[in-house]
């Protein structure tokens, strides 16, 4: 390992514009005659647009352009999509209700979109938006995923009767129904996957400018997938043609899943400049990112283990209702079904499995990926009816895990996945070790002396990451190919710049590449340049979500470097006189092979691109590679997270004594931007556990956690510090060897939080665990009794 | 925000004339209640009176049996100050768990009582200690100043231009902060004082009240058990989404209890 | 529209602005000083932090008027002579930022932190960061950071 290559912990690249205030963020950008848009959005949840008046707005000051749905829908604007397809059980493609950017007649959720109105600032279309009268015609509303599912329920979409999008299914029913009638016990339980707000710190933001001489309009926007927003825009939405359409996204602050998606603010902004014929920027507040971004999770479970006699696992039944929001948002579908469903077998040799799973149609924000995707809900799943299990059987739950490992690879799971590799005991030893699991005991007997409570739970993961082989993600419906590309451009002074279709948004990928790259090359980090984020720039690309851009989008440089390397190899033969297959690179030097003839890497950059010393007629000149990479398989992190918590029953307050995670991401690039993901991830499962929860009032549909004053985020008084600890198995699916570490932390924590206040409870508590709820679940039977 | 003319008094009489010649006026102490609620657009003065260059309301004296306040002092001045570490330490912890550091550095005991937010700190202490509020106009007792909800004894054009808190035998106040907003979901501030023992509850219910049961107890026996098993009626409290009326009730209990055993 | 002046990272600056302007809009939109950041319309999440008169305090949560005459220092004033803040090259040091966007009010305010609390120990730090949210370090390497850069400064 060199100072700044593949596992060196090196200092961010892009740390010193962020510290000194000097970062480019959407809203940090301003255009030339700029204008500013300020959304209408409904305030009921559901209701009939009978008429927009928008006379008195219109002759308000500042005020150049009000635009409703049907001016979009005149101009030929389509409305948004969800590029998963997913298929009922009876063969039928999934109900989609239609999604306009702005709504034309009907309104779905608080929040959605009615109108812009473009002024000269930004406080003069605010002024001015609160004047467009619109008339509503209020219907009655559904917020609950499992009441609307119900006959009774008003209906959302005339297309999905019931409100039902999907009911879908995947594995073995047959063998599982026969499996529970033989089992010795079966392990029961019931649980809610809380709705989450993602609340990255940058709320959401675009500009969009039209130039009327090129007819070119650009996009700047806070997205996770420029080039994906740039595809839909154009050949669905039909904003412009892709060729006339840049998007640009710079710094974005923080996504978590939420600016994967194709929203309609962006797609607004982009229109309207063309209609003003000035550029115009929309930035949210903070309660608009609330009501408006995509929220997470909502899933409503009941699950089933069957069990041996001697606690080996039989099978698996998992029913869901998932609530998917008012419209089906950009990867809605595939969230709770091919990226939840296919991880029910977790880290265990689980023979059958059989889950099904309703998407319904709500009055709420549109439900899509958030932070881990599916796999959080699948872990929740299963981490918490393991953990039941062990109590039930009395059985000590790591020795139940213990029993149940899979341990030869690769293993063909009920559900799709073959995982590849991965040593699960490795990780549940360290973690046992390092919570000091024997020492619980007296932990626990220490605490019930000052009247605490305190309790330990598990957690152990696994995920489906590098998301993920095209032909097989097309065969489950997915409507893109998920590849990522790169292109490496050497110059002729040796420096070179990196494009890379992923995106980085905290991840660090300006340092990491970059040690890839440095690694590769022997090139100072400090001459290389990650370029991303701009579709005029970066060919194509995928974007970063789903822990993709290690084994995904670095592959693809990987297989770009590969390129580079063979090219400079066949420069330098001429060069230094040698056959190619004799040229050596190391520490930035090709040498022939047993002499000390070398040509530095700056050298043989200028040589290229000079073209005096090799035949340019068989080698062209310059030094410029590009590649695709499709990944083999997903990748399969693992690990174990053991949580500990101590309770005051007085309060029902819940304090987190120890935090102990245990990953294997496989190979790793920088070991400390890898812990900074996995503490993230950590505190914003632990948010879930015990924070954070959208709510909306069931009468009214109104969000009820509407501001932060409601939405609990974590704060560091609310956290410890966390105990990171690593094993390793390498990734044999990819050329690097990684797997994976953005979610882990999020997909893991939850379980291991309320399966620790469960053992110190003694019984079930929903999400999240309020002091309330606590106290509640300790004081039940004395509150009844009063 | 909606627009408004902003007004920045060099006196009280000036502050007062401006006000009698705006049409919607509004006070402006260290806006870290007044700004937010303008920004969210729920509240729209016509004439925003900016009270933070009036000298005479800022400043902390100790006074014969306890101490002076300006309503313009800031948070963080009553909180670092060594007259009130000195004569009240409990105000000064008080005024230490008051928001963050940061609304530390620009909100006022002035603004936060003619506030009467039923979230707020100060109320209890006020109410606690048993504080006498100077105004521009008269002098109100505690007990005659909290109304109801943002509700105060205060008339429209009368500021707040001090606080006298008389020095307690012992004192001292417990939160229970909301875990999102952090304001006091519960707060209870106990003082043993030359006049008695008083109990001031804030953040349960829709303005600060005092305990006469728990005071009645407590003047008996100053200690956590005398208040253990006396309960405040749920009815009367608040309940929403982070605490229902019921566990309100309860934490009232356990604060007290607690601030007992840290009034020692 | 109100006259104001003020110094801004040691210049003096002065405008015209409409009464309702925040500091923080002032110091984004007049100055274009772009590092102080709106990441919550409730006074919570502090993205906005600056100093004022020498004291963290929340741009989005004071009028730019009330700034009249005061001495207002960014994140972009911290660094002096081309030379990092020792808290700057703090959070770099125990990568105390991913996204970056709360970074700039996260400093201001663990400046001031530093400069009250004599003593810091993890809980201190912990609470004294109650008015700055971020969401994507677990704050467990921005607590890192700055116990030491308060060590540094000992």
């Amino acid at each position: 390992m060199t100072a700044t290559g593949i596992g060196a912990p090196v200092k961010r690249k892009e740390d010193f514009r962020f510290i000194t205030g000097n970062g480019h963020y959407t809203d940090d950008l301003n255009r030339p005659g700029q204008t500013y848009g300020y959304f209408v959005r409904s305030p009921h949840a559901h209701a009939k647009i009978k008429g927009i008046d928008s006379a008195v707005a219109a002759t308000m000051p500042g005020v150049l352009s009000i635009l409703t749905g049907k001016d979009l829908a005149a101009d030929g604007l389509g409305p948004l999509i969800c590029g998963w397809l997913v298929h009922s059980k009876d063969g039928n493609p999934m109900k989609v209700g239609p999604h306009p950017a702005l709504a034309v007649d009907r309104v779905r959720y608080v929040g959605d979109h009615v109108a812009i109105v473009i002024a000269e600032t930004y406080a003069e279309a605010k002024d001015a938006a609160e004047q467009v009268n619109v008339d509503y015609d209020v219907l009655p509303a559904v917020i609950d995923g499992a009441v609307a599912h119900r006959p009774q329920a008003p209906q959302i979409h005339d297309e999905a009767p019931r409100n039902l999008a999907f009911d879908w299914e995947l594995g073995l029913k047959d063998e599982t129904d026969a499996a529970f009638k033989n089992a010795a016990h079966v392990t029961r339980l019931t649980l809610a996957n809380n709705r989450l707000i993602p609340n990255a710190m940058e709320p959401r933001a675009a500009i969009g400018e039209y130039d009327k001489g090129s007819g070119h309009t650009t996009l700047w926007t806070t997205s996770q997938n420029p080039h994906v927003a740039r595809l839909v825009l154009s050949a669905f939405v039909q904003l412009a043609p892709e060729n006339k359409l840049r998007v640009i996204a710079p710094d974005v602050g923080g996504g978590f899943g939420s600016k994967i998606f194709i929203y309609p603010e962006e797609t607004v902004v982009a229109w309207a400049s063309r209609k003003v014929g000035r550029p115009v920027k929309w930035t949210a507040e903070r309660s608009e990112s609330f009501l408006a971004d995509a929220h997470g999770r909502d899933h409503h479970t009941h699950a089933e283990l069957a069990l041996d006699k001697d606690g080996k696992f039989l099978a698996l039944r998992v029913k869901t209702i998932a609530n998917l929001g008012a419209y089906l948002s950009t990867f809605a579908s595939s969230v709770p079904t091919y990226l939840y469903g296919t991880l029910l077998s977790g880290q265990y040799a689980i023979p059958a499995i059989y889950v099904e799973v309703d998407g319904v149609y709500t009055n709420t924000a549109p439900v899509d990926a958030y932070r881990g995707a599916g796999r959080p809900e699948a872990t929740f799943v299963v981490e918490r009816i393991v953990e039941e299990a062990a109590r039930e059987m009395k059985i000590d739950p790591a020795e139940l895990r213990r029993r149940n490992f899979i341990r030869t690879f690769p293993h063909q799971t009920p559900v799709i996945m073959a995982y590849d590799i991965g040593d699960y005991e490795a990780s549940l030893d360290k973690a046992l070790k390092a919570i000091d699991y024997q020492g619980f005991a007296k932990r626990r007997a220490e605490a019930e002396a000052r009247s605490k409570k305190r309790g330990i739970g598990f957690s152990a993961y696994i995920e489906a990451c590098g998301i993920a082989p095209s032909a097989a993600v097309g065969s489950l419906g997915a409507g893109v190919g998920l590849w990522e590309s790169a292109e490496v451009r050497v110059n002729p002074t040796g420096s070179i710049e990196v494009l890379t279709g992923s995106h980085s948004h905290g991840q660090g990928h300006e340092t990491t590449f970059a040690q890839l790259v440095s690694d590769r090359l022997g090139v100072p980090l400090e001459s290389i340049e990650i370029v991303h984020g701009d579709t005029d720039k970066v060919q194509f690309g995928m974007g970063t979500y789903g822990s993709r851009s290690g084994s995904v989008g670095m592959s693809a440089i990987s297989k770009a470097l590969d390129k580079i390397e063979a090219k400079a190899k066949k420069i330098a033969s001429h060069l230094l006189e040698a056959a190619a297959d004799d040229i050596v690179l190391k520490d930035g030097k090709f040498t022939v092979a047993g002499t000390d003839k070398s040509i530095t890497f700056q050298e043989l950059s200028l040589a290229a691109y000079v073209g005096h010393k090799f035949p340019t007629s068989e080698i062209e000149p310059g030094l410029k590679e590009g590649a695709f990479y499709d990944p083999t398989n997903f990748t399969f992190p693992a690990g174990c997270h053991i949580c500990e918590v101590e309770i005051d029953p007085d309060t029902g307050v819940t304090r987190i004594v120890k935090f102990v995670a245990v990953d294997d991401f496989g190979t790793i690039i920088n070991p400390m931007i890898v812990e900074g993901q996995v503490h993230g991830g950590i505190a914003q499962g632990i948010g879930q556990a015990m924070l954070e929860h959208g709510v909306y009032d069931p009468e009214t549909g109104q969000l009820v956690t509407g501001s932060f004053m409601d939405y609990c985020m974590p704060r560091a008084d609310d956290l410890p510090s966390f105990e990171i600890g690593m094993t390793m198995t390498k990734c044999p699916s990819n050329p690097l060897g990684m797997k994976g570490c953005g979610e882990a932390g999020a997909i893991a924590a939850p379980a291991a939080v309320i399966n620790a206040i469960t053992d110190a409870l003694g019984r079930d508590i929903a999400m999240p665990t309020t002091p309330e709820r606590v106290w509640r679940a300790l004081n039940e039977p004395k509150l009844a009794a009063e | 925000m909606y627009s408004f003319t902003y007004r920045r008094p060099a006196s009280l009489a000036e502050a007062q004339k401006l006000f009698e010649g705006a049409s919607d006026p509004k006070f402006l102490a260290g806006g870290q209640t007044l700004l937010p609620t303008m920004k969210q657009r729920l509240n729209a003065p016509s004439d925003v009176i900016d009270l933070g260059k009036i000298a005479e309301l800022r400043g902390i004296a100790k006074s014969e049996g306890g101490l002076t306040i300006g309503a313009m002092t800031k948070h963080f001045e009553v909180a670092t100050s060594a007259d009130v570490k000195a004569v009240i330490p409990a105000l000064a912890e008080l005024a230490e768990g008051i928001g963050d550091p940061l609304v530390r550095h620009m909100g006022t005991i002035g603004g936060s009582v003619a506030n009467n937010d039923p979230a707020a700190d100060y109320p209890a202490a006020v109410l606690g200690l048993g504080a006498t509020i100077t105004t521009s106009k008269r002098a109100i007792k505690a007990d005659e100043f909290f109304k109801g909800m943002f509700e105060t004894a205060l008339e429209p054009n009368e500021i707040i231009k001090s606080f006298a808190f008389p020095k307690p035998e012992k004192a001292a106040y417990m939160k229970f902060p909301n875990p999102a907003s952090r304001y006091a979901m519960v707060g209870v501030f106990v003082a043993r004082t030359a006049g008695g023992v008083r109990v001031a509850v804030t953040g349960a219910g829709p303005c600060v009240f005092r305990v006469p049961e728990m005071e009645a107890a407590l003047a008996k026996s100053f200690t956590p058990d005398a208040v253990a098993s006396i309960k405040v009626p749920a009815g009367d409290l608040n309940s929403d989404l982070h605490g229902s009326a019921e566990y309100r009730a309860h934490l009232v209990t356990v604060m007290a209890k607690r601030a007992v055993a840290a009034a020692g | 529209m109100t006259a104001i002046s003020m110094t801004v990272n040691g210049k003096a600056v002065s405008a015209d602005v409409e009464d309702r302007t925040l500091l923080v809009h002032f110091i984004r939109d007049h100055l274009h000083l772009t590092g102080t950041h709106v990441g919550c319309d409730t006074s919570q999440c502090g993205a906005c932090v600056v100093h004022v008169d020498g004291r963290a305090i929340k741009s989005c949560t004071m009028l730019a008027a009330q700034a009249d005459g005061a001495t207002v220092m960014t994140i972009e004033g911290l660094a002096k002579d081309g030379k990092l803040h020792p808290v700057q090259e703090a959070f770099r040091e125990h990568h105390g930022l991913q996204c970056g966007f709360c970074t700039p009010g996260m400093i201001m305010t663990a400046v001031d932190i530093i400069r009250r609390k004599p003593a810091l120990d993890e809980k201190t730090i912990r609470e004294e960061l109650e008015g700055n949210i971020c969401r994507c370090t677990g704050y467990h390497n921005i607590v890192k950071a700055i116990a030491a850069a308060a060590g540094a400064k000992a």
